[in-house]
């Protein structure tokens, strides 16, 4: 068994809205391994971003809040800890990176001040140590010219050289976990396959656990061991991936697998989930996924179900009333 | 940027050929004769020709305007028809009191506005940035006039504690200064706050919070930073505005500047003067154009100067 190096419990994040309060995360728990590439899907707006956040404390320039849960990172519970602590953990033994690389870099410092800023607050190191070690890791993340990068301003950089530069300054301090927020979703295809395998790369070298938020199902396959898939806020399944692609449980994991285009397959048009996510503010009373799934059944709309373990399966959880029912009548 | 510099200086001599031109011709079309203003009102239709002619005055418009022309480029303004002193040293002796107060009205109005702009912008809908807000509200409506009269009968009148009048000693600054202050303090506090509320959701703000910054630098070097751009541009702008001088806040202190130098040679016609000023305040405000414009080079990497 691997070590654990995050553990969420029963997350819960709310954000506020005119005077009442919305929840966009609730009762989310999962937890990542060392070495490990978590991959976390859904839909915009089901609450993969909020709940990176919510992990890394950055909810400060929103309205949002975290007001239920548990986050264990190396033995500690980082939601209860002070701010002075938290700031020792982020960019140092977490860290972050964005989807879109080319406006996370501040436009009006150069790259080299950018990276030595976080390597200079976490390591007691001089100012030529620590351009040295940013030369290092621009280096290390296939910077075909380090020293020109090092002196540009982000403007002067492609999107998937801002990428790498992104993924060099969270890498700069060699953090225990890397939550990368869509980290390719900004990018072309080609530039795509070179940033996730650098990714695998450092996974490889550094053991690093990746957090590995993405709505793309092909990233998902290519990248991650274990998948959690969201829905309005809550997980609605988790499994290992090959077990989520071969036997997808619940009926919005069937849906975005079945909306995948398939090379070689004669569909005309793709299958697709009708309706929309809910507004966070009207949510549905039971099942979230009830309105628009095409099994929803009385109890659905009544009770939400519970995120329990698939018959036969210690690895598999789904949220979904059917497939109770399923394995009672089984 | 020194090319840059050297273009954009060269640029602006077209633009005040222009605007002398229009100044000019302007100035002549209001209405009063400065000869008669010169001759006084009782002189006789003749005295008045003779003083017309010594000033000038009798010749076709467009000679006056050639003449004109030819004194400006050999740095000759020609004299104030009211004192008969040079123009040059008119301007002269009341642009010291200007410029000193323009500097002292300036450095706390920039301090205080962007500082008091930063904490509410930070601090958006506590009490504080309530209380900001108010004190930008009331700097920007409350009349020049009736600050700088409330000042004096509280701080000068009232506790002794500043002169009411002049600028002989350095207290004496403190009451136009922050008369002349007052609104620039407030446009820049506003400007301020909703550029940096701006910034502050941008994306690379989130970045440095997640490098563990702590809020200070988060503040000041990333989201700060980047909201300069357009407080520099409303600073210029207001700088521009104070060299011409404000007539109100002079005549309330008493104080010798360019504002009221302008109005008391508008009302006798001293239209050698007025050219003068006029032309000198276009100037100003290019001169203070061309440094904005330079200081966004240096604020902005994205803007380079070839």
């Amino acid at each position: 068994m691997s070590e654990k190096l995050l553990e969420v419990k029963e997350l819960r994040t709310e954000f506020k809205r005119e005077k009442s309060w919305v929840t966009a995360v609730n009762d989310v728990s999962f937890s990542i391994n060392k070495g490990e590439v978590l991959g976390l899907v859904g839909e915009s707006g089901c609450g993969k971003s909020v709940t990176s956040l919510s992990i890394m404390r950055l909810l400060l320039d929103t309205s949002g809040k975290t007001t239920h849960g548990e986050v264990m990172f190396d033995g500690k519970d980082i939601l209860k800890i002070s701010e002075k602590e938290m700031r020792g953990i982020r960019g140092y033994k977490m860290a972050m990176i964005f989807q879109n690389p080319m406006s996370s870099l501040n436009p009006c410092i150069r790259v080299d001040k950018q990276l030595m800023e976080a390597i200079l607050l976490h390591n007691k190191i001089s100012k030529q140590e620590a351009r040295q070690r940013a030369f290092n890791v621009l280096q290390s993340v296939g910077i075909p010219d380090p020293e020109n990068t090092l002196r540009s301003y982000p403007h002067q950089l492609s999107g998937g050289m801002s990428q790498r530069v992104m993924i060099a300054m969270a890498m700069s301090c060699e953090p225990q976990l890397l939550i990368a927020d869509e980290p390719t979703t900004a990018l072309d295809v080609t530039i795509q396959a070179q940033i996730l395998d650098l990714m695998l790369e450092i996974k490889e070298k550094r053991n690093t656990g990746i957090l590995l938020i993405t709505h793309d199902l092909g990233v998902v396959a290519e990248m991650c061991s274990r998948v959690i898939v969201m829905y309005a806020g809550r997980i609605v399944e988790e499994a290992p991936v090959k077990d989520l692609f071969a036997n997808p449980v619940h009926p919005y994991t069937q849906g975005l697998i079945a909306s995948v285009p398939k090379l070689g397959s004669n569909m005309t048009s793709l299958p697709s989930i009708p309706g929309s996510v809910p507004d966070l503010s009207v949510m549905p009373k039971g099942c979230k996924f009830a309105p628009r799934c095409k099994y929803a059944q009385s109890i659905c709309h009544e009770k939400e179900p519970e995120l329990t373990y698939v018959e036969g399966s210690t690895v598999q959880r789904c949220r979904c009333h059917l497939f109770h029912s399923k394995r009672e009548e089984a | 940027m020194g090319r840059y510099c050297i273009k954009r200086l060269l640029s602006a001599i077209p633009l005040l050929l222009v605007i002398s031109f229009l100044i000019f011709m302007f100035i002549h079309l209001i209405p009063g004769d400065p000869a008669r203003m010169v001759a006084g009102m009782d002189a006789t239709e003749q005295q008045v020709q003779v003083v017309r002619e010594q000033l000038g005055l009798d010749k076709p418009i467009l000679t006056q305007y050639v003449d004109y022309m030819k004194g400006l480029f050999t740095g000759d303004l020609g004299d104030s028809i009211k004192n008969g002193a040079t123009v040059a040293d008119t301007i002269g002796s009341r642009f010291g009191a200007t410029i000193t107060l323009t500097f002292s009205s300036m450095i706390w109005a920039v301090i205080i506005g962007i500082g008091i702009g930063i904490v509410s912008a930070v601090k958006r809908g506590s009490p504080i940035d309530y209380l900001v807000m108010l004190i930008a509200i009331s700097g920007i409506s409350v009349p020049g006039f009736w600050l700088g009269l409330m000042l004096i009968q509280w701080f000068a009148v009232g506790l002794r504690l500043v002169p009411t009048q002049g600028l002989d000693t350095l207290s004496s600054y403190i009451l136009p200064s922050i008369t002349m202050g007052a609104g620039i303090m407030a446009i820049l506090a506003r400007f301020t706050r909703s550029s940096m509320l701006e910034s502050l959701r941008e994306d690379y703000v989130r970045t440095a919070r997640a490098k563990g910054l702590n809020n200070f630098l988060v503040i000041m070097r990333h989201a700060f930073r980047n909201s300069l751009v357009e407080v520099v541009t409303v600073a210029g702008l207001q700088i521009g505005g104070l060299l011409s001088g404000s007539v109100l806040t002079e005549t309330v202190f008493g104080i010798p500047g360019l504002g009221r130098l302008l109005v008391d040679s508008i009302e006798f016609r001293d239209y050698k003067v007025i050219q003068a000023l006029l032309l000198f305040f276009s100037l100003e405000y290019i001169i203070i154009n061309i440094i904005v414009d330079l200081l966004y080079g240096v604020l902005n990497p994205k803007i380079r100067y070839d």
